[in-house]
């Protein structure tokens, strides 16, 4: 299958192709070559999918194909970092779910960018991303990971700046740069440790659930936990720093100032999961040396999710509730492979977090992609500018009903099937997980309807130009990823991802899955009636009897707040003006005085240079006779 | 009456101290050249002598005058190339004027 390089070098060429000669082709001209590269990946990427799991089973699974390795640094005959592409169950699926919404987002852009400035500049950055994710998920090895993880870093850094006159949007992207790079210190940190003790950075080997392989970090411990848990809960540092999970969420929020679109492909459904991928990816390592730090995932998952969803539902700007909702995500995501376990059923979680990161990301694409259709149309992202929507923009309506539907959790769509065995899988790890969740799963209905009915229902508000529909470009995208969301629930997904690799059937447990749907129906009857008119001035009383929540939820709890505190006050404030004071008094000071000193000396002895040559003929006489008389002294 | 090798050498002596003298006092560049000629003169008188006198019937000194004298012909001929050029671009040249290299 060695073709499926292609996919990853399709992207590569389109991104330097582009940007290297793209402003000299048309803005037409670009779109198309980055689009149609982006659709034979996509096309590559199916085939591929097919072909790898019409392949028959190998005891009861599909066994991993490395299809293409080539060793790229070399340390030891045992630690190398190669470069390769390695396609087991969950890369391809994840193959298939970038190209697809990459490819969606392509098109989409048409519409979008249109007449922007930097529009061929805009479609190499996609490709240069696309080309970074693909790369990701087929790393070999931890390495490889690493280094591409760093590339969708960077081009995350470059398409959120990508309104570069904006000083919003530049101060987001450097935002977004440094919180998740300080995550990777801890990631990098991760892989060393891991990789010193095993000896490898293949994941072959790390997670082929052999513990001789970790023999030589047994009884080392560190501030009382051993150095596994340290190794797997720093790498777990970089998943969460990328997959935004509390307390290193507070980039995505901001990351929204990039283009809608980008929003969609790279903070909804792609990059932000990077970091529940390679929890699955190293879920063997966790399960088998570390369980605790799972539940340490778990916890986090839990936290965030909470959280998230409560500031999702205070928050005016639309894009922002989108931007929380997906960490709610997230959160759900972690916590089903923190509670997972490894054979048969008890490997649901793994399963159905997996799911759900398919699931997430196509309803979650559409629900940005919608956005930014609405955003297009009333040039503002607040809610209170929107408002009776339907009738002008049917088309986005209907598909953001739909992904709304979805995402709370109602049946037939596709989010019901994922968070049902989410649900599941937390109810069997433990009650308080499991009914932590459906409350969540609950707040999630009613934030995401809330957000739907002040789009399109509520009071029309004042607009300068009449909203219409999107173009057809635009629409298209939409209506793909809508009937994606519809039927993607009815794939058998326990046959394709499982934690072992063999079959795992999915049941649907009609107690959790009736308890789930009911408390959506509550939480969407409840946001009916707070938000469908516009005009009930519940929420409003609400907001006034408890004010201090309200604000505090607002601004999302102070987090932002804690983070400048502890780095401008402590960190600049604090430590690094004494050290600047250190460096411009002690050291600087040293240097200068040195300087001063040789400056005053030479100024003392400069008369001895007087250009007279007989002065210094005398003065070398003296000296010799001098050396004379002492030489026949001695 | 026998000439001893101490009379040359007095006289070289004499020659190079004279040299020395002139060098540092003259004020005129012609006049520390010619001094500077006395010393050199005064340092082959002393080859000569030393290899008359103490290696008889070998010729390194004889040789090493005639070479240093063939040395300063070449050097006197750049130093007056150098003094004549000093004197097309400052009309003087008088040693304590020429105190531009300093700086």
């Amino acid at each position: 299958m060695e073709y499926t390089l292609l996919i990853l070098l399709l992207p590569l060429a389109t991104f330097l192709f582009l940007g290297l000669v793209g402003m000299k082709l048309s803005e037409r001209t670009a779109g198309i070559v980055g689009t149609l590269s982006l659709g034979l990946a996509a096309v590559l990427s199916y085939v591929a999918a097919w072909q790898f799991f019409s392949a028959p089973r190998v005891e009861g699974i599909h066994p991993p194909v490395v299809a293409w390795n080539f060793e790229w640094l070399r340390f030891t005959d045992q630690l190398h970092i190669d470069l390769g592409i390695l396609l087991d169950p969950i890369s391809v699926m994840m193959l298939v779910v970038i190209t697809t919404v990459s490819l969606m987002v392509h098109l989409y852009s048409f519409g979008y960018m249109k007449g922007e400035r930097g529009f061929q500049r805009y479609y190499a950055f996609l490709s240069l991303f696309s080309f970074s994710m693909l790369g990701l998920v087929v790393a070999t090895n931890i390495f490889q990971t690493y280094i591409f993880w760093e590339l969708v870093g960077v081009s995350s850094y470059l398409l959120i700046g990508f309104y570069y006159t904006k000083p919003e949007a530049v101060a987001a992207s450097k935002k977004a740069f440094i919180v998740t790079r300080f995550a990777d210190l801890g990631f990098l940190i991760g892989i060393l440790l891991l990789s010193y003790f095993a000896g490898t950075f293949s994941f072959e080997t790390l997670t082929s659930g052999n513990a001789s392989v970790f023999a030589g970090a047994a009884g080392r411990t560190f501030l009382g936990c051993s150095v596994m848990s340290w190794a797997t809960a720093l790498i777990f540092m970089g998943c969460a720093g990328k997959s935004a999970m509390f307390p290193l969420h507070i980039w995505l929020p901001d990351a929204m100032e990039g283009p809608t679109p980008v929003s969609a492909l790279i903070h909804a459904a792609t990059m932000v999961v990077a970091g529940v991928y390679l929890v699955a990816r190293l879920f063997p390592l966790y399960y088998f040396e570390t369980p605790e730090v799972l539940v340490f995932i778990a916890v986090v998952g839990a936290v965030t999710s909470l959280y998230a969803a409560v500031v999702a539902c205070v928050q005016t700007d639309i894009k922002r509730v989108l931007a929380f909702s997906t960490i709610s995500q997230i959160g759900f995501m972690m916590v089903a492979l923190g509670v997972s376990g490894m054979e048969g059923h008890d490997g649901l979680g793994y399963m159905a977090s997996m799911f759900h990161l398919f699931t997430h990301a196509m309803f979650k694409a559409l629900l940005f992609l919608g956005a930014g259709a609405i955003i297009h149309a009333v040039h503002s992202n607040e809610m209170s500018r929107m408002g009776g929507l339907r009738k002008k923009m049917p088309v986005t309506h209907i598909t953001f009903l739909i992904a709304c539907l979805a995402i709370s959790g109602i049946p037939p769509f596709s989010g019901f099937f994922s968070k049902d065995e989410i649900l599941a899988a937390a109810f069997a790890f433990s009650p308080w997980m499991g009914w932590t969740m459906s409350v969540i799963a609950g707040i999630t209905a009613f934030y995401m309807f809330r957000l739907y009915y002040n789009i399109f229902w509520a009071v029309p508000a004042e607009q300068e130009h009449e909203p219409h529909e999107a173009p057809g470009s635009m629409t298209v995208p939409l209506v793909i990823l809508a009937a994606i969301t519809c039927v993607a629930g009815f794939i058998p997904f326990g046959h394709f991802v499982s934690a072992t690799g063999a079959v795992l059937p999915i049941h649907i447990d009609w107690r959790v899955a009736g308890l789930s749907v009911l408390i959506a129906c509550l939480a969407i009857a409840l946001a009916t009636c707070f938000y469908r008119k516009g005009t009930n001035s519940l929420p409003d009383r609400l907001e006034a009897t408890f004010p201090r929540l309200h604000r505090a939820a607002y601004r999302r709890f102070y987090i932002d707040e804690a983070y400048l505190f502890v780095t401008r006050r402590i960190i600049f404030g604090g430590i690094c003006s004494g050290l600047a004071w250190f460096d411009r008094h002690v050291i600087d000071g040293a240097m200068n005085g040195l300087a001063w000193l040789t400056g005053r000396a030479s100024m003392a002895i400069r008369g001895l240079q007087s250009g007279q040559v007989q002065q210094y003929a005398y003065v070398f006489l003296l000296g010799t006779l001098v050396l004379t008389v002492w030489l026949i002294l001695m | 009456m026998e000439i001893k090798m101490e009379y040359y050498l007095v006289i070289s002596t004499i020659m190079l101290f004279a040299g020395i003298y002139g060098f540092i006092t003259r004020r005129n560049l012609l006049a520390v050249l010619i001094s500077v000629e006395l010393m050199l003169n005064s340092v082959d008188i002393n080859f000569v002598v030393f290899n008359r006198f103490l290696f008889p019937g070998e010729m390194e000194g004889f040789f090493f005058a005639l070479f240093a004298i063939g040395v300063s012909a070449a050097e006197t001929a750049v130093a007056i190339a150098i003094i004549i050029n000093i004197y097309r671009n400052i009309r003087d040249i008088q040693v304590r004027h020429l105190d531009r290299m300093k700086h």
